[in-house]
């Protein structure tokens, strides 16, 4: 049996907010990709970024007062 | 015959290259709704839009990029700032220099009970700051005015009425469609509240292209023009009240941004100081030679220095319409005559209502055209080429 691994993404409100992130994010070569917002989470905008949990922290340190997000979470 | 474009202040022609090369670029491999989708089409058109709003965003010191939206041109950003917030009881104090897309608006509201002053400008499209600051009174609740004159190209003195404004804790609008790329504008240093931007002029950008800088917190005060989809928060039927979503609903012109994108990294790349200095050496050239033509009269500041890369005359005998009908047929010479949207303007310098022949020169014109044409001018106000019946 395949085990799923779990991932983090962080919401935004706007696509333009997340774009903004996705340049900071590739400066700081932090690994992460772009993914529609999945389906079990209520949306705010269409897309949101997708990272594993180990970078959390570098994350939340980047965009925290760089970019506004709404909401990080943990999805398994 | 090759073309002579004069026409820039209407839309600016040709393009850079980079400009078709984006649009072409967009149109063969992006082409996705920006952000609508979560597509990698999608999101690449979204990160296009994005860079532009950085791009644009440089190119007037904006702080934040989000305070910038953008709108089909200049004349959408003004009826958004003027139907979005002007009241009945309010006031507003504008220029004797304006182009429609403040008047008609302005005057429109005028009939609900808006109060609309209109402070006198110079014969030569100039304004003296001190005339605005005594038409302030309690009610007034915006000062909107254009930086730079289409008809004259008189640049007006934005700095000192921000000023004003900002002392006075009154929001000021300012209308760059004929400045934006061709003058330096900051909207820090020149106190903009508010700033109006088309993309197809001295931006050098595609037609359906503009945009509204709203200084942080204003935003507040501005009722959305149009309301719609707009990607985010899509289970609530209220527009959302963040930037830049509030303000731009509906499929964005997305080919058109990534056009102007190119155009305002031409425009970084060149420096608005290489392009005004370019621009100068034309105007000086072009007055230099008009002031010795018999028959020629010239209006606006007859100083390159004060004004954008435009001019207006007259030729005794001929109207406005002639002149440029025949600048057309025998030299090729594309002008436009007439009152250019702003009969304001031409009330304040005294060319109602036959008008002026306007030429308006941009980055891509050459001294030996204006050589040219000032010779062409010349045969037409001597009367040495007349205009053909049919
Ligand atoms: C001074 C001025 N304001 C506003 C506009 C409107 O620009 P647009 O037609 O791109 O909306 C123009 C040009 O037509 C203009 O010259």
């Amino acid at each position: 049996m395949m085990s799923l691994q779990s991932y983090c993404v962080v919401l935004f409100k706007s696509v333009s907010h997340a774009m903004r992130a996705e340049k900071i994010l590739k400066n700081d070569k932090i690994p992460f990709k772009i993914i529609p917002v999945p389906k079990s989470i209520s949306s705010e905008c269409g897309v949101c970024i997708r990272f594993t949990p180990e970078y959390k922290e570098d994350i939340e340190a980047v965009l925290n007062g760089t970019v506004e997000y709404s909401d990080i979470r943990e999805l398994h | 015959m090759k073309n002579i474009y004069f026409d820039n202040a209407a839309t600016s022609w040709p393009k850079p290259p980079e400009m078709i090369d984006a649009m072409n670029r967009y149109n063969e491999t992006i082409g996705g709704n920006p952000g609508r989708s979560g597509h990698h089409l999608s999101v690449e058109a979204a990160r296009i839009i994005f860079e532009t709003r950085e791009l644009t965003a440089q190119l007037f010191n904006i702080d934040d990029p989000f305070q910038l939206i953008f709108t089909r041109n200049a004349t959408e950003a003004l009826n958004q700032v003027i139907f979005g917030m002007m009241k009945n009881d309010h006031h507003v104090i504008t220029s004797g220099m304006e182009h429609n897309s403040v008047m008609r608006p302005l005057r429109y509201l005028e009939q609900n009970g808006l109060k609309v002053t209109v402070v006198p400008c110079f014969q030569d499209g100039s304004i003296d700051p001190r005339e605005i600051e005594k038409s302030i009174c309690s009610h007034t609740k915006m000062i909107i005015m254009t930086h730079a004159s289409n008809v004259t190209g008189t640049i007006m003195p934005v700095k000192e009425v921000g000023h004003i404004a900002a002392s006075h804790d009154i929001p000021f609008c300012v209308d760059a469609a004929q400045s934006a790329g061709s003058i330096p504008i900051d909207v820090e240093d020149m106190n903009i509240s508010l700033l109006a931007f088309t993309g197809h002029k001295s931006l050098y950008g595609p037609q359906g292209t503009g945009g509204l800088y709203i200084k942080k917190g204003l935003e507040n005060d501005l009722v959305p023009r149009m309301m719609g989809g707009t990607g985010s928060r899509s289970e609530f039927e209220t527009q959302p009240d963040f930037m830049p979503d509030r303000f731009e609903s509906g499929t964005p012109n997305a080919i058109g941004l990534a056009g102007l994108g190119a155009s305002a990294r031409f425009i970084l790349n060149q420096g608005i100081d290489g392009i005004r200095s370019t621009e100068l050496t034309l105007t000086t050239m072009f007055l230099d030679k008009a002031r010795d033509i018999p028959g020629l009269r010239l209006y606006g500041p007859r100083k390159a220095d004060l004004c954008t890369p435009v001019v207006s005359f007259t030729i005794d005998g001929i109207s406005s319409s002639g002149v440029s009908q025949i600048l057309d047929e025998k030299f090729s010479i594309l002008s436009r005559p007439g009152l250019h949207c702003a009969p304001s303007a031409h009330r304040s310098i005294n060319t109602l209502p036959g008008g002026t022949v306007r030429f308006s020169f941009g980055h891509f014109n050459t001294t030996d055209e204006i050589s040219y044409a000032t010779d062409a001018v010349t045969k037409i106000a001597s009367g040495t080429i007349k205009g053909d019946a049919v």
